[in-house]
């Protein structure tokens, strides 16, 4: 299971804008690189990110091989109640990665 | 004999010019074409009429290496129930597959605003498009210079 990084405020305002960065652990290849062999890297790439939190949708991204290695975003959530902030990464062979941390609204 | 004459035939400009269309072409990387952007954008937004503003995007204007380029769009919108981002799709000109990505703004989002890291093959304009909910296509596009591009440190061109 790849590492991932993420990064929610233990405590928020209602009505705040809180700001959540995720990072995952991954090559992200975009199929133009070689081995040391000669023959093409095949790609190999997280398809899908998405974030939801009080059961709604936050952010979601249909990632592309353009994204760097270890894709990574920052975004901007509604703090309405306290609750899980549920983060699911899907790669192209249908490996599902997920990660949650706890969000308190005051 | 034979070769001393035939290659008295040629002309000095001519062998020149011939030599120098032969480094041009190997040095030129076949990257995607303004056809090819032109065919991503209307795969993602059909024909819908594109207006200049509304969406701001935030680049270094001169990339190290383009292996890692950190962008920031922003979009103005109010994110109410009724007026908000419905997508944002990011893309880059001169790369070989131009379509970097589609963001999608859920009901909890606050603002329309994200970060992420991108991969540029060289220097070239970076294209944000946002499609607000009442499906108007607004779009930015910023130049950045790459000094080292994503793809350069390959030893496969194309």
């Amino acid at each position: 299971m790849p590492n991932t990084r993420i990064r929610v405020p233990k405590t928020a305002k209602a009505g705040d804008a809180v700001e959540i960065r995720a990072i995952i652990q991954h090559p992200m290849e975009n199929g133009f690189r070689l081995d040391s062999q000669g023959t093409a890297i095949p790609v190999e790439i997280i398809t899908d990110f998405t974030c939801t939190y009080d059961g709604g949708e936050v952010f979601s991204v249909k990632l592309e091989p353009g994204l760097s290695a270890n894709p990574y975003f920052s975004f901007y959530l509604k703090a309405t109640k306290s609750g899980p902030v549920d983060f699911r990464w899907v790669d192209q062979d249908g490996t599902i990665t997920t990660a949650t941390e706890q969000l308190d609204v005051t | 004999m034979t070769d001393q004459s035939d290659s008295a035939n040629w002309s000095r400009r001519g062998v020149l010019a011939g030599l120098g269309a032969g480094v041009m072409l190997l040095a030129m990387p076949v990257r995607a074409d303004d056809a090819s952007v032109a065919q991503a954008i209307t795969d993602t937004f059909g024909h819908t009429p594109r207006r200049d503003g509304k969406i701001t995007l935030k680049l270094p204007p001169l990339a190290e290496t383009g292996n890692t380029v950190p962008l920031t769009v922003t979009v103005d919108s109010p994110m109410s129930n009724t007026e908000r981002v419905k997508r944002v799709v990011v893309f880059a000109n001169r790369n070989p597959r131009p379509l970097i990505a589609i963001m999608t703004f859920g009901p909890k989002a606050a603002t329309a605003e994200f970060s992420t890291n991108m991969r540029l093959s060289g220097t070239q304009d970076v294209i944000a498009m946002a499609e607000l909910s009442d499906g108007s296509v607004w779009q930015t596009q910023v130049r950045v210079l790459v000094t080292v591009g994503a793809c350069d440190t390959l030893q496969l061109r194309y």
